[in-house]
């Protein structure tokens, strides 16, 4: 019950139709989760290019762009199948309304996606069909407005839920932070998994990014759960379905925990022991963790009645 | 011009006429409201009062779902009515995440987006909201605010005294056109009464597992 009634009103509500809960469910989770994949696999990738001009480089500029291409589908097909008219998609590019993050998000992601499609096709052809390729002169070029798109991309969801007034739980400038961070911890986390043959200094790297990510998530999250109340009635009543005897109070702690919390003690003791197991561990875990923390986030300010 | 709606829920007798004159007049599909009385029992036996609270669109002049809404779909008319064009819309749902009033649906029919347009169809036509029409104690004031002769600019006048004149969550920012007199918290704050999950007295309280087609 999150409703703050007084003994002396009593008051029930006795008669009503009934009222829509979740609206955005376990698609736009999968949405945001897959995105932050996709952009922070170019974030982080393009830290490592630029650090290590190696064989790890190499690795690194064969992989990134299949990768995040391929999470870049994933995030747009859910977006497309969680709409009730997919097939009207097209009206964002006839009938842009350029006030609605949704819209400026839906172009940038198109571009970016492209950009990330021909790297994709230089990267298949030049490195793993090893074949000439006459667009590979184009890679580094088009590395530079990816990484810079790549931003805006991961963070204009949090200005969706900016939007979302209904929502007094999303704050866009907490989002914004929460995003990026997200996107440098799947980025990390993905280049741990399948970087087993790099340079111990990349993965040292890599740990450290994956390990910071996941300790100013936590702290926003526990900003949020120990002072969110504070600021509005509807706060206070979406923080209490985590709180102790809350519907999701399990759930949350269970993402925060596999997100954030074993994560980032993994990869401290990882770089104490320099174990490149517990690092994929931590990688895998954080991933995993991620989709539940993100997704417990975006249902609970959909169960508060709004009328 | 800028239209406005008030409702003197002092009136107001919870007849459900506006609700059904609404659904009749725009063809609203099973499932789906634009136009609702919600029933809220306050005290405790024999002290109680049952209260009645109509919840339609607010025609915000700042509204989120204007502003979310990605193809202009919920566009502004001329006369500050805040409109749908359902041929345009494309099912997102954005503007029923933004909406704090919880006014909009997704039609079950045409996996569209909608909500009360002030009857926009009628206004056009020059005659009143359906549910204006219907009401049998003239609870529902509709008019013109940009006007000071109007009825609805008269009425809030004559109503700045006492519990006044108030519209659902100010603190939104969204600048609500739909004014109710005679309220307190338990007609306008969702939060002010426990919405419990079950049959209660004359329908089961529940919520939509599932919007819009299947």
């Amino acid at each position: 019950m999150v409703e703050h009634t007084y003994a002396a009103t009593n008051a029930v509500v006795t008669l009503d139709v009934p009222i829509p809960q979740v609206i955005w469910g376990w698609m736009i989770t999968l949405n945001m989760w897959a995105k932050s994949i996709g952009t922070g696999v170019v974030l982080v990738g393009a830290y490592l290019l630029a650090r290590y001009n190696d064989s790890t480089g190499e690795s690194v500029r064969k992989n990134m762009p299949i990768i995040s291409f391929i999470f870049l589908n994933i995030f747009l097909l859910f977006t497309l199948l969680d709409l009730h008219q997919p097939f009207r998609m097209i009206n964002i590019f006839l009938h842009p309304h350029w006030t609605s993050a949704i819209t400026v998000g839906a172009w940038m992601a198109t571009v970016f996606t492209g950009i990330m499609f021909i790297l994709s096709v230089i990267s298949l052809k030049k490195y793993i069909l090893k074949k000439e390729c006459n667009l590979a002169g184009a890679y580094n070029t088009l590395l530079k407005p990816a990484v810079i798109l790549a931003i805006p991309v991961t963070l204009y969801t949090a200005t969706i839920m900016g939007e979302a007034t209904a929502r007094e739980l999303w704050q866009t400038p907490t989002e914004l932070v929460q995003m990026l961070l997200a996107a440098f911890l799947c980025g990390s986390a993905v280049f741990l998994l399948i970087g087993q043959k790099y340079d111990y200094e990349a993965k040292r790297d890599l740990a450290i990014i994956l390990g910071l990510s996941a300790f100013f998530s936590f702290l926003i999250y526990m900003g949020e759960y120990y002072f969110g109340h504070m600021k509005a009635e509807e706060a206070g009543a979406t923080i209490a379905y985590v709180k102790e005897g809350g519907l999701y109070h399990n759930l949350f702690w269970i993402g925060q925990t596999l997100a954030f919390i074993i994560p980032m003690v993994l990869a401290y003791i990882s770089l104490k022991s320099k174990s490149s197991s517990l690092m994929m561990l931590a990688s895998i875990l954080a991933i995993v963790g991620l989709f539940i923390a993100k997704h417990v986030w975006l249902i609970i300010p959909q169960l508060l009645p709004l009328s | 011009m800028k239209l406005g709606f008030l409702v003197d829920l002092d009136l107001c007798m919870g007849c459900k006429g506006c609700e059904v004159a609404c659904k009749v007049e725009n063809k609203v599909p099973l499932h789906s409201w634009r136009l609702r009385v919600k029933y809220v029992d306050v005290g405790t036996y024999p002290e109680t009062k049952r209260t009645f609270t109509p919840l339609r669109c607010n025609h915000c002049e700042d509204a989120p779902c204007e502003r979310i809404c990605p193809v202009s779909a919920l566009h502004y008319l001329e006369n500050g009515i805040v409109n749908v064009d359902k041929d345009r819309c494309i099912g997102c749902a954005g503007c029923m995440m933004a909406c704090p009033y919880g006014a909009i649906y997704m039609d079950p029919v045409t996996n569209t987006a909608d909500k009360c347009t002030y009857c926009a169809h009628r206004v056009a036509s020059e005659m009143m909201p359906a549910c204006v029409v219907a009401c049998p104690v003239e609870a529902n004031i509709f008019g013109d605010l940009d006007d000071a002769t109007s009825n609805i600019s008269k009425y809030i006048m004559q109503h700045q005294k006492g519990s006044g004149v108030r519209v659902r969550k100010p603190e939104k920012n969204t600048h609500p056109k739909h004014f109710y007199v005679g309220s307190g918290e338990v007609h306008l704050n969702p939060l002010a009464s426990k919405r419990e999950e079950g049959y209660s007295l004359f329908n089961k309280i529940t919520h939509l597992d599932h919007i819009g087609g299947e």
